[in-house]
């Protein structure tokens, strides 16, 4: 299993370029938010200047992996070996991150001219460079401490985002937020804490090496699940995550849907992997939880009426379908050929969800602010006057849906045949339920949109751009839905 | 000489055609309309070229890998490039009508441009060469239907859409389901793969039965069979044009179109009546056609009668499965066609009816056909095709799907062709009587509902010239049927492969 991370060594020294890029996706973030703090970019351009040598520099990786296969960089400071790894999956999530940042980024300059944010606004900026460069490391780490850094990074820059706007709503779910990221994180440390005193390192190949089987590996694999389960919103431990998204900024909404809750989520199976290889009990805990998830976040996202709510929640019921898979991806006694599937599904599902949920906060944004109402109400009639960001939001909303062409139905195929070879029943009507109740909840918004009887209103005209940006982002989700060989082929070590 | 770009481009054109018009803003008519009249020319011109190539004995395939072990593949063959051709010649006449049906009024670009996807989703379902790609291009369908359906975005409308979900939707699980066991059993199969499902018989019977039951049932709904048929009726709120291309060729013959796929080029027909599979399905089939004629009898709107015979047509090319032998199958493929153009020209006729004289009741067309003779006699075509009347398209289909029976030694179907051509008189001959033989209105008896004066002709010439062109083209089909490219002509030839006679 913890081959699949990359947690092997490797024979290839990289190249010197390689060391670049690495620096360049690691650091570049962080010092272009920085400038961007000082001199607040009011147009897109600017940011589409300041990430491109980051995308550059994310592509050469890609391109090193390609050609030599695992990327390994090793340094001594003082007596401690810190290393970082690059593996397929890594470069995927790299720059899964990257693309969905940048989108968020160029979204941001229209988005802020339109919605009057106030002085604070030019904080934002240094506080995404933070995020991406910390999810960055997150995918290369190899080591708790790493993580732990990256995590807290992460989240700090996250809660900091959501702070900014400094409604009153805002900065009462953001101190709430806060304070479970603390939580969460404090959780997550006690875990970390009992591995270092029992088994004396933190690197995870070694670990992965010597853990045992025992109450000491069941206990840290405890809290450091129940720690990285609350940061990643899973049921139950969900109910932090629509006060969070209804008075957040639209690009940082979708910066958080997509990316961040995932990145807890990534690092949950990474450790989880080395600390219960072949557990019974507790992935099934986490199915079991996931089929509930998918009913009670589809159910929420049913009943609301208001729009940011609906795709909030809806991100709980998506997180189901990743639980669900547990069983399959960790579980004792699976045959290598449904754990392959089942970890292709996953991850596919995973970034498929990631970028159509950014394409969604966008589009729902853009709704928002065009119409000024944040209510499903509110968007009768848009449906004529809005069509392409309705549109964008039909897009998204397949791939949540799992229909084809979309990388949805991709992993949901994948996923089933998995389920259907190790007789996974449950599973299987777990996920069928769940397409329908998305088809439910998301046909209810439509519903509103096409009602023709509603009053004109007077609509407030987007940036040039900003459907653009989400579109971009919706169809990302369809491609990689129709050419998930070339992506899932990456996994495998190699090229296709 | 390999042209695996025809099938593509084929569906490319018309996705292209739906971006453009999405980005176009919806006051451009003009552009809209020259764009999308040339697409669906260029269309037919690639589908003439295929079915040129597939006389000739070619098949062109295009094929990428999607994931490991799933590809996307699209193949011109008999049966699909006869389904495509359908699908682009209706475009072309539904488009023309469209437009003239929809002048001046709201949302125009988002009608013609899910329109247009919808069209392009029935040819990926024509040209799909395995069960994965013939979902991609179904679901897309449903997706693509659904603003059509609704598109007035009146309280029915809305209705009407929420429910054609409800059913499509679970339809599409159903399926979904169906696939991936068989998928996980048999691996990707390919539509023309000569061996078919025969190999997995003696392991798996109960699961290949339960496939079956899953697909056929997923597709039975947009077929509209009994007792999955209520979406149907409903969907008669969207404007004529959607109405007339969901009944002869998008959706409902989308699903029968599926099943036709799954009977012969998936399971094969010998491993269909192996698994007694078949027979439940002729008496579905049967069920379905006396059920519909039944309730189309009881209607006393002309579009929702015309909605219930739809539920009950599309049932013989089902029936004609259930024959299992060549005489069956080739009714059943000839109807595929002779259907879809006779129902196309009538749901044009309603349209008609509606928009010059504001007639949607049965008892307002009285004499209607002294004020619009066209219209009335391209109805009156299509009637009478739809009964089964020799030299009429229907006639054809029936007089095979007879010949079909006896062979097979199935003489109650016999009796349900018999009966079913006696309900189709009972409600279509009252009309095409109100139409010529009783005085109305244009005798200066009473008035038309909600007179227009449309155009210069009887109605507006975009409304008349494509009814008259398809209700001409059901009257040649079957007049000129034994010539060659005739559909039934082309029917014999897929059965022909079929059972290799």
């Amino acid at each position: 299993m913890i081959w699949r991370f990359g947690l092997f060594d490797s024979t290839f020294t990289p190249l010197a370029t390689t060391h670049w890029a690495l620096l360049t996706v690691l650091c570049l973030p962080l010092l272009m938010g920085l400038l961007a703090a000082l001199f607040p970019p009011k147009r897109a351009w600017p940011v589409l200047l300041a990430s491109a040598p980051i995308v550059a520099a994310g592509l050469m990786l890609l391109f090193a992996f390609n050609d030599a296969g695992l990327l390994r960089w090793q340094w001594a400071v003082a007596d401690i070996q810190l290393s970082l790894r690059l593996n397929g999956l890594s470069v995927l999530l790299l720059l899964t991150t990257q693309w969905i940042g940048v989108a968020a980024a160029l979204y941001t300059p229209g988005y802020l001219r339109l919605s009057d944010p106030g002085p604070m606004a030019r904080w934002l900026w240094p506080l995404m460079g933070t995020l991406i460069s910390a999810l960055s490391l997150m995918w290369l780490a190899t080591d708790l401490l790493t993580l732990y850094v990256a995590l807290e990074l992460m989240g700090l820059a996250a809660v900091g985002m959501l702070l900014l706007s400094g409604k009153a709503a805002a900065l009462k779910a953001g101190m709430r937020y806060l304070l479970l990221a603390l939580v969460g994180s404090l959780t997550y440390l006690l875990g970390v804490a009992l591995i270092l005193g029992h088994w004396g390192r933190l690197d995870l190949q070694g670990l992965a090496e010597i853990i045992e089987p025992g109450p000491v590996a069941w206990f840290a694999a405890a809290l450091v699940g129940a720690g990285l389960a609350l940061k990643a919103a899973l049921f139950p431990l969900h109910a932090w995550l629509s006060p969070v998204h209804e008075n957040a900024w639209t690009p940082v909404s979708a910066l958080h849907a997509g990316l961040v809750i995932k990145a807890s989520l990534f690092m949950l199976v990474l450790l989880w992997s080395i600390l219960l290889p072949d557990a019974f009990y507790a992935p099934r805990v986490i199915a079991w939880l996931g089929m509930l998830a998918i009913v009670w976040g589809g159910l929420l996202a049913w009943r609301t009426d208001s729009l940011k709510t609906l795709v909030a929640s809806s991100t709980v019921a998506q997180l189901g379908y990743l639980m669900v898979i547990f069983p399959l991806l960790l579980g004792a006694d699976v045959a290598p050929l449904p754990r392959a599937l089942a970890w292709e599904g996953f991850w596919l599902q995973l970034m498929g969800h990631a970028f159509a949920k950014a394409a969604m906060f966008m589009a729902a944004g853009n709704l928002i602010l065009a119409t000024g109402e944040s209510t499903l109400k509110g968007l009768a009639g848009t449906s004529r006057r809005l069509p392409l960001s309705l549109l964008v939001f039909g897009i998204a909303s397949i791939t949540l849906m799992g229909l084809p062409p979309s990388a949805g139905f991709t992993a949901k195929w994948l996923l089933f045949e998995a389920m259907i070879i190790t007789q996974q029943w449950w599973a299987v009507a777990a996920l069928l339920v769940g397409t329908l109740l998305t088809a439910a909840y998301i046909f209810r918004m439509f519903r509103y949109s096409f009602d023709e009887s509603a009053p004109r209103q007077r609509y407030q005209p987007l940036a040039p751009g900003m459907d653009l940006i989400a579109l971009t982002l919706a169809l990302a989700a369809f491609a990689l839905g129709l050419f998930a060989h070339y992506p899932l082929g990456l996994m495998h070590g190699g090229g296709v | 000489m390999t042209a695996e770009w025809l099938p593509i481009t084929a569906l490319a054109i018309a996705l292209l055609v739906t971006g453009i018009i999405f980005v176009l803003p919806e006051e451009s008519h003009r552009l809209r309309t020259t764009i999308n009249l040339l697409a669906a020319v260029t269309n037919i011109v690639l589908v003439t070229l295929m079915v040129r190539r597939v006389a000739a004995g070619y098949e062109d395939i295009f094929s990428f890998q999607v994931v490991g072990g799933v590809d996307f593949v699209l193949r011109t063959d008999a049966l699909g490039v006869m389904f495509a051709g359908l699908s682009s010649l209706l475009w072309l006449c539904t488009t023309i009508y469209a437009i003239g049906y929809l002048e001046g009024s709201a949302n125009r670009k988002r009608f013609f441009g899910f329109f247009s996807l919808c069209v392009a989703s029935t040819i990926g379902i024509a040209l799909a060469d395995n069960l994965f790609t013939f979902l991609i291009f179904y679901e897309m369908l449903t997706l693509s239907t659904y603003p059509l359906v609704v598109h007035r975005g009146t309280e029915q409308a809305l209705n009407a859409g929420r429910i054609y979900l409800r059913y499509t939707l679970t339809a599409g699980v159903v399926l979904l389901l169906g696939a991936v066991l068989l998928y996980s059993l048999t691996g990707d199969q390919s539509f023309s793969s000569e061996a078919g499902l025969g190999d997995y018989l003696n392991d798996n019977r109960g699961l290949l039965t339960l496939i079956f039951a899953l697909l056929v049932g997923g597709f039975a709904v947009k077929a509209a069979m009994v007792p999955l048929h209520g979406w149907l009726p409903r969907a008669m709120v969207a404007p004529a044009p959607v109405s007339a291309l969901l009944h002869a060729v998008a959706v409902v013959k989308a699903g029968a179109f599926g099943i036709l796929r799954v009977v012969y080029d998936l399971y094969g027909i010998e491993l269909s009546v192996e698994l007694g599979v078949i027979t439940a399905l002729a008496v579905a089939a049967s069920i379905t056609i006396i059920y519909g004629s039944l309730r189309a009898i009881a209607q006393e709107e002309l579009k929702p009668r015309l909605a219930f015979s739809t539920i009950s047509q599309v049932s013989y090319v089902i029936l004609g499965i259930g024959l299992f032998g060549p005489f069956g199958t080739i009714g059943a493929l000839a109807h595929l066609l002779h259907q879809g153009l006779m129902k196309v020209t009538l749901f044009f006729c309603a349209g008609n009816y509606a928009e010059e004289l504001g007639i949607h009741r049965i008892d307002e067309m009285d004499g209607a056909g002294k004020r619009m003779p066209l219209t009335s006699i391209a109805f009156t075509i299509g009637a009478l095709g739809m009964i089964g009347l020799p030299p009429f398209a229907g006639f054809i289909t029936k007089w095979y799907l007879g010949i079909g029976a006896i062979q097979a030694e199935m003489y109650w179907v016999v009796a349900v062709l018999v009966i079913s051509s006696t309900l189709n008189a009972m409600y279509f001959l009252p009309i095409v009587h109100r139409l010529w033989f009783r005085l109305g209105p244009s005798h200066g008896k009473g008035s038309w509902p909600d007179e227009q004066r449309l155009g210069r002709f009887e109605t507006h010439g975009w409304l008349l010239l494509p009814m008259v062109f398809t209700a001409l083209v059901s009257l040649a089909a079957g007049l000129l049927a034994g010539l060659p490219f005739s559909p039934l002509d082309w029917a014999t030839r897929v059965a022909n492969g079929e059972y290799l006679l």
